[in-house]
């Protein structure tokens, strides 16, 4: 083992997933896989087409329910639960396709990620006077750092279906990250960009684990930006984990090279 | 000759230079704002007394940091408050601070890091703080570097540069102030009027930028007494929104900032300028003429798209200004009937119009730096916009000229401000003399030594003349103004201001000089052609598509007639016909040096590179081939390749007779 990941041994373990086995009647997205995510890191997932990078994800934040192995997360074992209750243990994502409420403004949208500090009862909200109001004043404050962070401000009250698609990816991170998760989980975060887009959101990415120190699994089919941002990286193919480890590792490895050129099965 | 010996009064005695100014006003407008910025959505404000206090704590811990008179210390970012009270702290120490554009490259950073041998640079954010410390291992002198917003600045180190937060600093400074609470009015009383208050390097058309130095004498005075002449007080608003390395910025939302008392506003971000002057409503304001072109371009555009009920009744109402705005603009009479369908067109088109746009509450707007189309001014003054012209340059603290009320033509600049002296030189040189005219240029005694004689005339470097109502009319450069093959006189910049005033033409590159006719190159406004070909179902992917565009060139080649036909009214320039023109594959470009930073065309470059192409147009070929180096936004290097086809135009009569 190298030097980092014996570092890495040390820090807490903020997710571990154990013996995850998760089918779709009779076929099998996920078989046996383990792996964990140290907290404060940017861990990847990587692999082919239906290798169950999205299935993994959706496990994790609760869509899909394994029928078989434990997740455990900050310490504690979870169980089943529906996923709003995960977005109140203080895990957010972003989607693959992206899934922003088209219709409503750039700062509405990443209101709704504040949905989780949010206390007051329906009739507080609805009467919008007193502690309502006080707490809508301090979330909007929230929401304003996260546009200045996200250079955002001049399309603040832009329709989100009316702006191009890279800055509809950077909305959906700020709603994302308006919930202040410990972890943050990001489906192809550059998928369809510009280089100049990807070279935008890798900044916010690094940036947002940087300052925040928000713990970050991602999946990524450009593997520039992989071994670039990544600590370290988890292959999937076919439903099983086939590496893991630093990015220089997985990068050597000849399973994970054969199952990226294609070698029979 | 006596004005010029005659002493222009300080805005109070003793008040000679803007620490002082600063410490005054805390004490006049206390609870007055003097600056807002809008962040986190929210317009922040900070008082006269509040600034007061930032500036002596920042300006202590500058000092703490070694920062002492006769020092240079660079100043690099945007509009932003701390960029400006940097430049008061700076001063405070009697040293000089040297503004720069943000939006320099590397390599433009490093020249005048190097010729002001500043030792320590302010620096807005981690974007600039990378670009100085790329160029670090060139720039040995530069010791510290202090940055304004932390942002992706954890961690940041270089061995030989110390890196420090603003607030450290200021936080050092307080340190000092609890000690020794007097050192700061110590520090400020030092300063003289005749003391240097700031090196501004101009962007220069020909080779490397060359620095002016110019007193508190020159821009207080000059800032103040322009002020007063135009009757501004402490209640203007003011949008900062123009890089504060520029003379215009430094005097509008500095100068008279603060030997007025008023209040300057920082927008949130470039892209957001717009939305934001529209929430401050300025009432004094600052735009180059290609600002109010674009905006006049832009809501042309909408125009098109609005229903025809609102077409109909913009057309209408835009009618009805022009025949009496301007006449209630300069107080002349007008009858009860047009009064009245004036006042109705205010409700329904004007008021709504100036409020989108920002300017609903301007008194007083200026535009300089090129000419500006008969018809865009003619538009803002007819929506009651009171927007004059000025001349001036870096050199002579802006003003040199500004219109009168009253007396507003598009063709001249108006009169001389208060305490110039004009003259126009034998080779038709406007040159002048005033309390503004700059010290020196910075380590350059020969180029001092070129334009300023011992006399204390500047030379401008522009070609004009005095018209007969007494106004000065500029022609163009001095040294771009040539002859065609036949001694015909030929004005490039003239040409091209009139080419344009067409809302579809950005840019335009004239030729003739030594030649028997004139070429032009034009390049396209992306914006207003991209939505006249929406509107007319042509598809285009880019730039270079749509220039190519046969319709698009024949739009093109329809305007250069027109302006053709335009030249036969003046008898001295109607040989400048343009014969042939072509539109270029690229847009001009200040990252690629075809532009100075203030947008203006620098000529010999571009004679150089598109050689090929003038070539092409003299040679009568129909096609030419070209293949051009650009850079990217990050640095990178690509290039552009195409066939561009060479148009001939239809020229009038007078040229048939010449040739």
């Amino acid at each position: 083992m190298t030097e980092p990941l014996q570092q890495m041994e040390a820090a807490s373990k903020l997710l571990e997933l154990k013996n995850i086995d998760l089918s779709f009647g009779g076929v099998k997205a996920i078989s046996n896989i383990s792996f964990d995510v140290m907290e404060g890191e940017v861990r990847a997932i990587i692999g082919p087409n239906g290798a169950g990078k999205s299935s993994m994800l959706n496990v994790i934040n609760g869509f899909y329910h394994p029928q078989q192995g434990e997740i455990w997360f900050d310490g504690k074992q979870r169980h089943s639960m529906k996923p709003y209750q995960i977005a109140y243990q203080g895990i957010a994502r972003t989607f693959q396709n992206i899934a922003l409420f088209k219709g409503m403004s750039v700062l509405d949208n990443i209101m709704t990620g504040r949905f989780t500090h949010m206390r007051k009862n329906m009739l507080w909200q609805a009467l919008w006077k007193g502690p309502a109001e006080q707490e809508e004043i301090e979330n909007r404050e929230f929401v304003e750092h996260i546009i200045d962070f996200l250079e955002i401000q001049a399309i603040r009250k832009t329709p989100v279906g009316r702006l191009p698609y890279g800055l509809q990816k950077r909305v959906e991170l700020g709603r994302a990250l308006a919930a202040q998760p410990k972890m943050l989980l990001l489906d192809e975060p550059m998928a369809g960009m510009s280089v100049e887009e990807k070279e935008d959101m890798c900044r916010f990415i690094l940036d947002v684990n940087d300052t925040f120190g928000t713990t970050i699994v991602l999946i990524e089919h450009d593997m520039g930006v992989v071994m670039d941002i990544a600590d370290r990286v988890v292959v999937l193919d076919y439903g099983r984990k086939i590496g893991d480890g630093t990015p220089d590792i997985v990068r050597n490895d000849q399973t994970v090279i054969d199952a990226y050129l294609g070698v029979s099965h | 000759m006596a004005s010029s010996a005659q002493k222009q009064s300080y805005p109070a005695p003793g008040l000679d230079t803007f620490p002082k100014l600063l410490q005054h006003n805390a004490r006049m407008f206390t609870n007055k704002d003097a600056m807002r910025e809008k962040e986190f959505g929210i317009w922040q404000s900070w008082t006269w007394s509040q600034v007061a206090d930032e500036v002596e704590r920042f300006a202590l811990g500058l000092q703490a940091n070694g920062v002492k008179a006769g020092d240079s210390v660079l100043i690099v970012g945007g509009n932003r408050p701390r960029t400006y009270w940097t430049m008061c702290a700076v001063q405070s120490l009697g040293a000089v601070p040297v503004p720069t554009y943000h939006d320099s490259v590397a390599e433009e950073m490093q020249f005048v890091i190097e010729h002001s041998e500043a030792r320590v640079i302010v620096a807005e954010d981690q974007e600039q703080v990378d670009k100085i410390l790329e160029v670090e291992d060139r720039c040995p002198a530069v010791e510290l570097v202090i940055f304004d917003d932390p942002r992706g600045m954890k961690g940041y180190d270089s061995e030989v540069i110390e890196i420090k937060d603003f607030v450290t600093v200021q936080a050092q400074g307080e340190a000092v102030r609890a000690k020794q609470p007097n050192q700061y009015q110590d520090l400020v009383s030092k300063g003289k009027g005749e003391d240097i208050s700031i090196i501004l390097y101009t962007s220069g058309t020909t080779g490397k930028p060359k620095g002016v130095v110019l007193t508190y004498d020159n821009t207080l005075l000059t800032g103040y007494h322009g002020g007063l002449m135009e009757g501004l007080t402490e209640n203007e608003e003011i949008l900062a929104y123009l890089p504060v390395a520029w003379i215009g910025d430094h005097i509008f939302s500095y100068a008279q900032s603060y030997s007025m008392g008023f209040c300057v506003n920082c927008p949130e971000s470039t892209e957001t300028v717009a939305a934001d002057m529209r929430e401050i409503g300025p009432t004094y304001y600052f735009a180059p003429p290609r600002v109010f072109e674009s905006l006049l371009t832009s809501v042309q555009i909408r125009m098109e798209d609005a229903a025809p009920i609102k077409r109909k009744m913009f057309k209408y109402f835009m009618q009805v200004a022009k025949t009496t705005g301007i006449k209630l603009l300069e107080k002349k009479s007008v009858g009860i009937i047009d009064r009245v369908k004036y006042a109705l067109g205010n409700v329904l088109v004007y008021a709504p119009l100036k409020d989108a746009l920002g300017m609903g509450r301007v008194r007083l707007a200026y535009t300089a730096g090129e000419a500006i189309g008969g018809e865009i001014f003619d538009f803002y003054r007819s929506l009651g916009i009171n927007i004059k012209q000025l001349y001036g340059q870096t050199e002579s603290s802006v003003f040199i000229t500004v219109q009168p009320n009253g007396e507003v033509y598009p063709d001249t600049v108006g009169t001389p401000s208060p305490g110039v002296e004009l003259k126009i030189a034998d080779n038709g040189e406007v040159i002048y003399r005033s309390s503004g005219a700059f010290h020196s240029y910075f380590k350059n005694p020969e180029a001092t030594a070129d334009t300023k004689t011992p006399e204390g005339w500047v030379h401008t470097g522009d070609a004009g003349f005095m018209a007969s109502n007494g106004h000065l009319r500029i022609i163009d450069r001095a040294k771009d103004v040539g002859a065609f093959s036949n001694g015909k006189m030929f004005a490039p910049k003239y040409i091209e201001n009139k080419l344009k005033f067409f809302p579809h033409i950005q840019e335009a590159v004239t030729f003739g000089d030594g030649r028997d006719d004139c070429m032009a190159f034009i390049n396209i406004d992306l914006g207003a052609v991209g939505n006249w070909a929406e509107r007319n179902n042509i598809a285009y992917a880019s730039y270079q598509e749509l220039a190519a565009h046969p319709e698009v060139n024949k739009m093109v080649a329809q305007s250069v007639a027109e302006v053709n036909e335009s030249l036969l009214d003046d008898e001295m320039l109607s040989h400048s016909q343009i014969s042939r023109f072509l539109i270029l594959h690229k847009e001009l470009d200040a990252d690629d040096g075809e532009l100075t930073r203030t947008k203006k065309v620098k000529r010999k470059l571009i004679n150089e590179r598109y050689k090929i192409l003038i070539d092409a147009l003299y040679d009568g070929k129909t096609q030419c081939f070209i293949e051009t180096e650009v850079a990217f936004e990050d640095g990178r290097i690509g290039k552009i390749t195409g066939d561009i086809s060479i148009h001939d135009v239809k020229t009038f009569n007078p040229v048939a007779q010449a040739s």
